[in-house]
């Protein structure tokens, strides 16, 4: 098909061109509703006929344990932390979505390396240094990011799983308490996500709708990518 | 005070994101990391670098015990060490799940983890680090492993430059007759038997570790690493060593660092 390419050199013995399906990805940061928007879009692309294959982050068969481990403790680095995610998103890649790709699947992914590439630099990675790790990725067919005001995030967190350390980014210590820190890391997150929605083209869709119309709006955004069954 | 700069901040950061204008300066929370060439530290970082039976091990503890009988700190740091990258990289090793880029990935989380936590602290600490295998061995390997030149280059810089990076050259079969234990003690990745070259342990260890002495061979001009001739007796590198060693002292500091120095231990205790 020739169709997918690799963002830069891409993966030793991959040929990219030998990949058929299709690679959907929705991001946006914590609290948006990603999991919400991704159960229904597996239900409606099975639904229509196509074989989907959910997956998202969740970890991996090589680095899960190390890096749930390693963040329990105390000494995990910026470019430590960075590097480890980078290697858990290489193994799941090769394993789960390419396999997948190669026999026509439809890859649906919550989340993919934009909000890895987020997380790191708002970390202080150098951005271009980022960019250049994930080059290694596959491009995906669409980007539907999923964009919230860091209001309604918080209303949403607070009503829903409450603050928790990561998603707050308590590590960097932008803020007296969870709270603070909530609103000043995904603050920053958004504003990184903002940059590379033009970078990398994705389909913005606001998501102060109700369900139903976001739901909607991401079908139309993806009905013309699909082949017809 | 410090309230109010956050809320500053994050109205700033919300009008930017209701607009929704693509950001053409990098936000000023950004780019912290210092690239490779870049650091500026007291200390001075010393490496070691070549396959595996060239000697270089030997010869950096030589320089170690010297260096700490002249009344230096050091601090000694291995490749493949961290604690809290070791278990993945050792699980995936063992059950043979690496593949070329993970294999680069995960050695190069372990070397972040060791340049964050036993290099760079160190170093601002006016230590001498001794480090056995750097960059360079990522480079060599990953590069012999089809991953791409420029792409695993990137991955590293972050590294801090070393002072002085040794490179100990030797052929494949004098390398193949000093490893101890001989062909049974041929690990299945440095034999580079993932890349299917040859079923012959043995045959597979001189064809991989053959392009990766081609890529150091190349990295000598590049990152100007200082050749020693491994076939010479261990006497003559190690006096060509210290010549070269002593001319980058000037300036460091002699106190010795008794943390530093305990830490050493607790690492050397632990080979991968």
């Amino acid at each position: 098909m020739g169709r997918f390419e690799f963002y830069g050199p891409g993966l030793p013995a991959v040929e990219a061109g030998e990949l058929k399906g299709k690679l959907v990805v929705v991001e946006g940061t914590d609290g948006v509703g990603r999991s919400t928007h991704v159960g229904l879009l597996k239900e409606w692309l099975e639904g229509k006929g196509h074989a989907v294959l959910g997956t998202g982050m969740t970890r991996s068969a090589l680095a899960g344990k190390g890096l749930k481990a390693a963040k329990e403790g105390h000494t995990l680095g910026g470019i430590t932390m960075s590097l480890f995610y980078a290697t858990d998103f290489a193994d799941r890649l090769e394993n789960e979505m390419i396999p997948a790709l190669r026999a026509g699947f439809v890859v649906l992914t919550d989340r993919y390396i934009y909000s890895l590439m987020a997380r790191a630099t708002v970390r202080g990675a150098d951005p271009e240094w980022v960019k250049g790790v994930y080059e290694f990725a596959l491009k995906p067919d669409i980007v539907i990011y999923l964009r919230a005001t860091v209001d309604e995030l918080m209303t949403r967190v607070v009503q829903t799983s409450g603050f928790n350390y990561w998603e707050s980014g308590m590590d960097l210590r932008l803020g007296e308490d969870m709270f603070d820190s909530f609103l000043a890391y995904q603050g920053r997150l958004m504003a990184v996500f903002d940059t590379m929605a033009g970078d990398y083209g994705f389909r913005v869709v606001e998501t102060a709708a109700n369900i139903q119309n976001v739901s909607d709006e991401i079908k139309t955004l993806l009905e013309p990518l699909l082949i017809p069954v | 005070m410090q309230k109010r700069t956050d809320t500053q901040g994050r109205s700033t950061l919300l009008s930017n994101t209701r607009e929704g204008t693509a950001w053409v300066a990098v936000p000023r929370f950004l780019a912290k990391m210092k690239v490779y060439g870049k650091h500026r530290f007291p200390g001075r970082l010393f490496v070691v670098e070549g396959i595996d039976g060239s000697g270089k091990s030997t010869q950096l503890a030589l320089l170690e015990k010297w260096l700490e009988s002249e009344g230096y700190g050091t601090f000694f740091s291995e490749w493949n060490s961290s604690a809290l990258v070791r278990d993945v990289t050792r699980r995936g090793k063992k059950k043979r799940m690496l593949t070329p880029m993970t294999f680069s990935l995960i050695h190069a989380t372990d070397f972040a983890d060791r340049t964050e936590q036993h290099i760079i602290p160190p170093l601002k600490a006016g230590a001498l680090v001794l480090a056995d295998r750097y960059i360079y061995t990522a480079f060599a390997r990953d590069v012999a492993r089809g991953v791409n030149h420029g792409w695993v280059r990137n991955l590293y810089r972050f590294a801090v430059k070393p002072t002085i990076a040794f490179y100990f050259r030797i052929s494949v079969d004098d390398a193949m007759k000093r490893i101890v234990g001989g062909r049974d003690a041929i690990n299945y990745y440095e034999a580079g038997m993932d890349r299917q070259l040859s079923d012959d342990i043995e045959e597979s260890f001189r064809l991989f570790q053959g392009a990766v002495i081609d890529e150091y061979e190349r990295m000598v001009d590049e990152f100007g690493l200082v050749v020693i001739d491994a076939s010479r007796s261990i006497e003559e590198q190690q006096v060509q060593m210290r010549a070269i060693v002593t001319k980058a002292l000037t300036g460091a500091r002699k106190n010795r660092i008794r943390r530093w120095v305990d830490l050493n231990s607790t690492a050397r205790a632990s080979r991968p």
